[in-house]
């Protein structure tokens, strides 16, 4: 069991640059459907959170039920990585963060609209005032780090 | 081909997303998760001794090649898959917005609350500066955001992850429809 917000290091990919790319591409991927999903609409979470769509519901949810169906089937068919690792998962270890923290993160996202991915899904549409967003949410994240030992957790 | 200009329904974005989860377990053993890539970059930019950025963020470089890839999918998706209409919004988010000045849908963020002009007033400085800095502050604090808790979390059935879930949403709810009203009357 890894410690709770340490990094997992799990995999024993080599060094090299080139490896990252599917990295990159998979990023792509995942960031033209924020866009089609319109899951990065500041109106979409506006309507989440006064309950008048169903649509965000809808997308995190039937993206939970594959991730969920495709744990399973890798778990039940032993399926391996393209190198021929076994996939391991780690667990999450709870603690009092996931609560402070997650209604923290709560009102920024009713705020912004937008979470990480869609931060940096936002620049990228051309709205390149998000990266002030983006920025200041860099500086949420080092001050976490500043006073973590003095936060409850 | 026209299919992919139109706005998808959201059950087939919803796949395709969750899709995501295997996609990065299949290509390394990577759990999907985009909010640590903010502790990646201040581990690499401004560590300032303090230990939570005292590791070896190189060894996590995969997480912001996929987050630069998210940036330029964005970029991507914008110019080329997308018919440029506005997105069609309930009518009562609409009206009730209008009230505080906000007329158009035109865009994925409304440029009188985010844009560079914005930050020159107070409701802006709000939204974007205090806005941002709870993203980034809330989804380290609760070690993860909607991809790594609510979409990685619950597909492996962790419970931590329904509880942080659960918080994302209670603290949206509270925030858009008991303080944001507030914010939203801020000069502008």
């Amino acid at each position: 069991m890894l410690h709770i917000n340490t990094p997992t290091h799990s995999s024993k990919e080599s060094d090299s640059y080139p490896s990252f790319l599917k990295y990159l591409l998979a990023g792509i991927l995942f960031g033209i459907l924020l866009v089609k999903a319109e899951v990065i609409s500041w109106f979409r979470i506006q309507e989440m959170f006064r309950l008048q769509s169903f649509h965000m519901f809808g997308v995190i949810g039937t993206a939970v039920v594959t991730g969920l169906v495709s744990i399973r089937l890798i778990k039940r068919f032993n399926v391996k990585t393209i190198e021929g690792e076994p996939i391991r998962i780690e667990d999450k270890k709870f603690n009092k963060g996931h609560i402070y923290g997650g209604l923290l993160f709560g009102f920024g996202w009713a705020v912004t609209g937008a979470c990480p991915g869609p931060l940096f899904a936002l620049i990228g549409s051309g709205a390149t005032a998000v990266g002030v967003v983006l920025l200041s949410a860099l500086l949420g994240t080092w001050t976490y780090g500043l006073l973590r030992e003095k936060l409850p957790h | 081909m026209e299919w992919i200009l139109q706005p998808w329904p959201w059950y087939v974005a919803g796949l395709l997303i969750g899709l995501t989860v295997p996609l990065l377990l299949i290509l390394g053993n990577k759990a999907f998760g985009i909010s640590s890539s903010l502790r990646h970059i201040c581990a690499a930019c401004l560590p300032a001794n303090i230990p939570f950025f005292r590791y070896d963020w190189k060894r996590e470089r995969w997480n912001l090649f996929f987050t630069a890839g998210v940036l330029l999918g964005g970029a991507i998706a914008v110019r080329f898959l997308t018919t440029g209409e506005s997105i069609v919004v309930d009518p009562r988010l609409m009206q009730e917005l209008s009230a505080y000045g906000i007329k158009s849908t035109q865009g994925l963020v409304p440029s009188e609350l985010v844009s560079w002009e914005a930050l020159l007033h107070p409701r802006g400085v709000v939204m974007m500066v205090a806005g941002g800095f709870l993203v980034g502050f809330g989804t380290r604090y609760a070690g993860g955001c909607t991809s790594g808790h609510s979409i990685m979390g619950l597909s492996n059935l962790q419970w931590p992850s329904l509880v942080a879930t659960c918080c994302f949403m209670a603290g949206g709810f509270f925030m858009a429809n008991v303080i944001l009203p507030y914010i939203l009357q801020l000069s502008h």
